[in-house]
């Protein structure tokens, strides 16, 4: 049997009466580029925090790396990268020092981080802007570095909420191929998007809708079941009927 | 009759110039796209067409005003819905709404037709602080507020942002309502797939108009053959192909890669040919007609070629 990087088993979290995930199960393999889409208020950010080892479910079982969501959330966050299309980069740390801030949290060690941080300038193209403030980089080159700082520590998998938004059509390309980069290296990806396109880069994708997973599978296999010609559409059909559209 | 024009548009920032040298025109009644990504310079032309922000360089008209001189006489016609949620979030629904109504003179009633549809949504909700609304419910209440004094023109920054295919879908049907009944309305998006649901629409990348055009007169001056080919591995396969002579561009577009041969003469069998040499399994070949995006990646293509290098390292 191939290792999951993910184990999800009827997680649940409630606030008061609210079941803002509810019953979720899934699987995502090591190695795997897993989609994890939904309507707005759907539960995504909800169970993504679960995941990422920031919030307590109400019940259910779930391992990320192989650790216990309950009881090893420390392990959790110190196995997995993150980055987000709101949070990546201190913009007013230079590349550099963005680099090393990271990784240092993280533990790589000194000698480690330097050779390694070079390396990625030269890989990124950014030798000039090495002592730059991040803060003055165009979006679409921070968020390139923001994915490179989330996997420098080299994470067992790494969850990207709406990595690309609002970056332009060829930054978004790259931005993909470095996913598929990392994932040939078996790192595990967990991505939320909006864009329906990006939807099938993904090896499998789950579509939430109220607190439910309500489609789980191959962009392939979900279009033929539906009928539809894109993956728009297969969204569509299942978030239409939606009672939820909080944020 | 235009409703809107700018000559020469430019804001800078510093060293940094966001808007360089815009020029174009929206019609009166028109659904006028302004399509691009993120620092590309949308929200500084809204927010000089609004007269919330004083350009460097040219001059730019509303309703035949100018967005200098005749700051007062704009506000009073403009609806401006900004990409950030703006309202008060402290005060309710219906505290919103009659606080805008009445910096604008007039009533919630007096302009009701206009934001029936759109209100009735929210109406349940009247009571509700604005803070504590999802974002769809923000959304339909600042295009409301937007509404309420009912403006000759619309301005909506981003509106669909961040916002799911279901609730994207609707709210082009609102806009397709309110056009209906006579609003020009100017809106921005980073969402390509938009494009096809405006009049016409101007790209816009680093600050530059790439074209202003209707979206199929964009698609049909693509000037080259395009094509989408699929395979089993397709990451491979586009990293293959990138590496023929014969290949112009290579591109992932959903589950097909979009090529184009540097040739003029391309066909399928062409496309095939160059593709069987790496023996995919499963493949497949079809001449397709170009999308917005196809034609957005083409121009910032030929944007960066003309650039500077040096301009290109430092991204703006």
């Amino acid at each position: 049997m191939e290792n999951k990087a993910i184990i999800c088993k009827d997680l649940t979290k409630q606030f008061g009466d609210f079941k803002a995930v509810d019953k979720i199960s899934f699987e995502v393999s090591e190695g795997e580029i897993f989609g994890f889409l939904g309507a707005n208020g759907a539960g995504k950010t909800t169970a993504m925090r679960i995941l990422c080892g920031l919030s307590f479910p109400t019940s259910g079982e779930a391992s990320v790396a192989g650790f216990d969501v309950y009881r090893q959330q420390e392990k959790i966050k110190k196995n997995i990268g993150y980055m987000s299309q709101k949070f990546s980069l201190y913009d007013n740390l230079t590349i550099l020092e963005n680099i090393e801030f990271f990784a240092g949290v993280y533990g790589v060690s000194r000698p480690e981080i330097k050779e390694r941080s070079r390396d990625l300038i030269l890989t990124l193209g950014l030798e000039k802007e090495a002592k730059k403030l991040v803060g003055g980089l165009p979006l679409g080159w921070k968020q390139k570095l923001a994915f490179s700082v989330a996997v420098f520590h080299r994470p067992k998998i790494v969850f990207l909420d709406e990595p690309t938004g609002g970056v332009d059509p060829i930054t978004r390309r790259q931005f993909w191929e470095m996913i598929y980069q990392a994932a040939a290296e078996g790192i595990t990806v967990f991505v939320t998007t909006h864009y329906m396109d990006e939807a099938e880069y993904c090896d499998r994708i789950s579509i939430m809708v109220d607190g439910h997973v309500a489609a789980i599978d191959s962009p392939t296999a979900l279009k033929k079941r539906f009928n539809a010609v894109s993956m728009d559409e297969v969204f569509y059909e299942l978030a239409r009927n939606a009672k939820r559209t909080l944020d | 009759m235009t409703a809107v024009t700018l000559k020469n548009i430019t804001k800078k920032y510093g060293d940094f110039v966001a808007v360089d040298e815009v020029s174009f025109e929206v019609q009166k009644g028109e659904l006028f796209g302004l399509i691009g990504p993120d620092g590309a310079g949308k929200t500084s032309i809204f927010r000089i067409l609004t007269t919330l922000l004083l350009a460097e360089g040219g001059t730019a008209t509303v309703e035949g005003h100018d967005v200098v001189k005749e700051f007062q006489v704009i506000r009073n016609k403009v609806g401006y819905m900004p990409g950030k949620f703006s309202l008060y979030q402290d005060l309710t629904v219906k505290e919103n709404l009659e606080f805008f109504a009445t910096i604008f003179g007039t009533t919630i009633e007096e302009n009701y037709d206009l934001i029936k549809d759109i209100y009735d949504q929210i109406k349940p909700f009247n009571d509700r602080r604005a803070g504590k609304l999802s974002g769809g419910m923000k959304q339909k209440l600042a295009l409301c507020c937007a509404l309420i004094h009912k403006p000759e023109i619309l301005f909506l920054d981003e509106p669909t942002t961040g916002v799911d295919v279901v609730s994207r879908s609707e709210f082009w049907e609102m806009l397709a309502k309110l056009k209906k009944q006579n609003i020009t309305i100017v809106v921005s998006t980073p969402y390509m797939d938009e494009a096809k649901l405006c009049d016409r629409i101007a790209l816009i990348q680093n600050g530059k108009i790439m074209t202003v055009d209707e979206p199929q007169q964009i698609i049909n001056s693509f000037p080259k053959s395009l094509f989408a080919v699929k395979a089993k591995n397709i990451y491979k396969l586009l990293q293959t192909l990138r590496t023929e002579k014969e290949v112009e561009n290579c591109d992932a577009f959903g589950e097909y890669l979009h090529l184009t041969l540097t040739s003029e003469l391309a066909d399928e069998e062409k496309v095939s040919a160059i593709a069987q040499k790496y023996n995919p399994e499963d493949l497949e070949v079809k001449k397709i007609e170009p999308t917005i995006e196809d034609s957005f990646i083409r121009l910032m293509r030929e944007q960066n070629d003309s650039r500077e290098p040096k301009e290109m390292l430092d991204g703006k």
